[in-house]
């Protein structure tokens, strides 16, 4: 059990809701209610320091409840370390906290995941459409929507 | 005087910088409040080149991802190819022989050397420099001449595969690089007399864009621009994958975080890049490059018309997909733009269920406001050139 | 083509010698003094640069300046994917530009949408606006772009100047 699983569910025993190290990359589920705090302490702790958010996406289990779940990895310069968090967010309550105020870098990548996916980050202080155009309707990464959707502004609709 | 100065009316212009323009390398729109020509506000939009990459993925197999991963980072196509197959890999839990990991090491150099050739010829080219464009245009055809009798295509390889690669190095491949390298480091040197001391260059791109290290790393920065900002971290020294362990090379580090730093470390990058190749080439051990498992790599084509076995497995992986343990992954490589990371979700079917690449420029791009307040509306310019934001990466 | 736009000379010297003289001069100058607006969005555009570089060199051809406003060029590249977000401003450059202007269409993903079949992407820009010249590869290898350049320049050659103006893209008409 690497040092970050260790910590992480020695102070949040109840948050934690399952951990593994699939070849040997540390990852934790947690509860979306408490990823702020973990997210804060994961970044301020003196033995663990995660101060670059590397990557913020989601993956969308279509068919199983809850049906979407958002991976942060994140990493530790000065320990040089890793370490996967995943929280998983029910269809009918398609919201989370942002984590923009932990690490700035955040904001771009909750609109990606907004855009695509039509999760709502609560505390987002500009939730728009970052990769397709305003009027689209629809996330495209969801697993319902059909990868021959068209729907040109302009043009036929071939 | 003054009195009619105070009472001149004035208001802020904006100005849209749209995605049609020569400087935003095509697909990035900026609107830009200006108080004459000072920046007071400063809008970026991306989204302009979004083709599905992700969608693509996940209704391809897994071998059928490789085309859509040299469009992402279009000018160093190699490192995506290399970054996906290595994460596959991992997933799979499989080690490719020291030979294809050796020939992985040279071609990924040889396109990080695309890359930065690139980005300081487009830069210059934007700053009046034209002279300079020509001469790395000139050096990054040669390298592609390289890549082409590797695998064919200057620009999209689609070379790597996973558990190996299409097929080795072609012979006198040696002798070619050193003739290639030769006139490489002849234009290197013209162009560093050219640029490094120029006034010009100097004014411009000096104390524009800085970025402070601890700002960096909370904005997600990577790679060059995070490394002239000071921080020394590059994914093939923290976490070497590959032989990067064997090979000795330095990182260059900046000092200020600044836009002539982040030449200065591209360029010296450039050399270092070009010492890695030459000592890949001396190591180069013989051997197979191809890892010899048929249900993940099929065997040559002999083999594959003549006995049973490989025939069959080359059937079912051409035509349904090879089939990795369902389990999820990352794995971070060090593009030329920064750490390119591969999140694959897996479970356990022909196609992948997720296929996430973590894009530099994402981060690079989105921190642009932040180093372009406040300075003029010439300093976008450079700046945005150092990002080196790559449409087809950041839209993905 | 050139639907209705006889001019009062056509008219009277209908397709007589003075007329055709005057079409190829007109045509040679124009052929051999393309301005570019080099629409570039991806991959292909790195093909391009390489095309201005110095060792293909699209100077040889008369068409070596990028003009990068649309009333000063006369020769649109749509070089590389161009998505649904970025569709109404190719057909805004495209009638900003003045006539006679021509289109080529470099790269498979701007003749037919390339192997992005998906919600994103314009299936070929033809369905925008109409397209003199296409040239197919991904990304193409600058001889066949100057191929295409060159078929370019034969058919801008053989034109008449009854065939301009043409009118705004048809994708704008209502």
């Amino acid at each position: 059990m690497s040092v970050t699983l260790k910590k992480l569910k020695d102070r949040f025993p109840d948050s934690i809701m399952e951990t593994h190290s699939f070849r040997g990359d540390d990852t934790a589920v947690v509860k979306k209610e408490d990823i702020l705090k973990i997210c804060k302490f994961l970044r301020d702790d003196k033995e663990l320091l995660y101060n670059f958010m590397m990557d913020l996406t989601a993956v969308d289990y279509y068919g199983r409840e809850p049906r979407f779940e958002i991976v942060y990895h994140l990493y530790s310069l000065k320990y040089n370390m890793r370490v996967r968090i995943k929280v998983p967010v029910p269809e009918s309550d398609c919201t989370t906290d942002s984590i923009i105020s932990i690490w700035i870098g955040a904001d771009w990548f909750e609109r990606e995941v907004y855009d695509l996916y039509g999760i709502i980050f609560k505390g987002h202080p500009n939730l728009k459409r970052i990769l397709l155009y305003e009027g689209f309707e629809g996330h495209p990464l969801r697993k319902d929507y059909p990868v021959r959707g068209r729907q040109p502004l302009i043009g036929p609709k071939n | 005087m003054t009195d009619l100065a105070k009472n001149l009316h004035t208001e802020h212009m904006v100005i849209n910088m749209g995605p049609s323009h020569p400087v935003t390398h095509g697909t990035v729109k900026f609107v830009v409040t200006l108080d004459g020509e000072t920046i007071v506000d400063f809008y970026v939009e991306i989204g302009y080149l979004h083709r599905g990459f992700e969608k693509m993925c996940e209704n391809s197999t897994w071998e059928q991802v490789f085309p859509y991963t040299d469009r992402l980072n279009y000018i160093s196509p190699m490192i995506n190819n290399v970054g996906y197959a290595l994460a596959v890999e991992k997933l799979i839990g499989i080690d490719t022989p020291e030979r294809c990991k050796y020939v992985r090491v040279i071609v990924s150099e040889l396109s990080r050397l695309a890359d930065h050739y690139t980005n300081i010829a487009a830069s210059a080219l934007e700053l009046g420099a034209f002279t300079v464009f020509l001469y790395f245009v000139e050096a990054r055809d040669l390298i592609w001449d390289l890549l082409e009798s590797v695998c064919g295509a200057r620009l999209t390889s689609n070379y790597v595969r996973i558990g190996g690669l299409k097929n080795d190095l072609p012979d006198g491949f040696k002798g070619q690089t050193k003739e290639v390298f030769k006139r490489c480091r002849e234009l290197w040197i013209d162009v560093d007399k050219l640029l490094t001391k120029n006034r010009i260059f100097l004014d411009r791109l000096r104390d524009v864009g800085i970025m402070p290290p601890d700002e960096a790393i909370a904005w997600g920065f990577t790679g060059p621009c995070l490394r002239a900002s000071g921080v020394p971290y590059d994914v093939r020294k923290a976490q070497p994958y590959l032989v990067y362990d064997q090979i000795d090379f330095e990182i260059p580090i900046g000092e200020k975080g600044d836009n002539f730093d982040r030449y200065l470390v591209r360029m010296e990058e450039i050399n270092q890049s070009m010492r890695i190749v030459e000592q890949a080439l001396d190591k180069l051990p013989d051997g197979p490059i191809n890892v010899d498992m048929p249900e993940y790599r099929w065997q040559s084509k002999d083999d594959i018309y003549t006995k049973i076995e490989s025939l069959i497995f080359h059937f079912k992986t051409v035509t349904g997909g090879i089939k990795p343990p369902p389990g999820e992954v990352y794995f971070p490589v060090e593009g030329a733009n920064g750490e390119v990371g591969f999140y694959l979700v897996s479970d356990g079917s022909g196609k992948p269920y997720k296929c996430r690449v973590r894009p530099p420029s994402f981060a690079l791009t989105a921190a642009m406001p932040r180093m372009v307040k406040g300075s003029l509306i010439a300093d976008i310019v450079p700046t945005f050139d150092m990002i080196h934001m790559i449409g087809g990466e950041c839209d993905r | 083509m050139s639907a209705g736009h006889e001019e009062g000379i056509e008219k009277v010297l209908g397709n007589s010698v003075l007329l055709t003289k005057l079409d190829e001069i007109i045509g040679w100058g124009r052929k051999y003094s393309f301005f570019l607006y080099p629409f570039v969005t991806a991959c292909c555009g790195m093909e391009f640069m390489s095309l201005a570089g110095p060792r293909y060199d699209l100077d040889r051809f008369g068409s070596a300046l990028p003009r990068f406003s649309p009333r000063q060029a006369d020769l649109l590249m749509v070089v590389g994917t161009i998505s649904h977000k970025q569709a109404p401003i190719l057909v805004k450059v495209y009638n900003q530009m003045t006539e006679p202007k021509w289109v080529f269409s470099f790269g498979v993903c701007a003749t037919s949408g390339g192997f992005y079949d998906n919600y994103a992407t314009v299936q070929g820009i033809d369905t925008l606006i109409p397209v003199d010249v296409y040239v197919p590869g991904c990304p193409p290898r600058p001889e066949m772009v100057i191929d295409g350049l060159l078929r370019l320049q034969q058919k801008v050659a053989k034109e008449r100047w009854s065939d301009w103006p043409r009118g705004e893209a048809p994708v704008t008409k209502k």
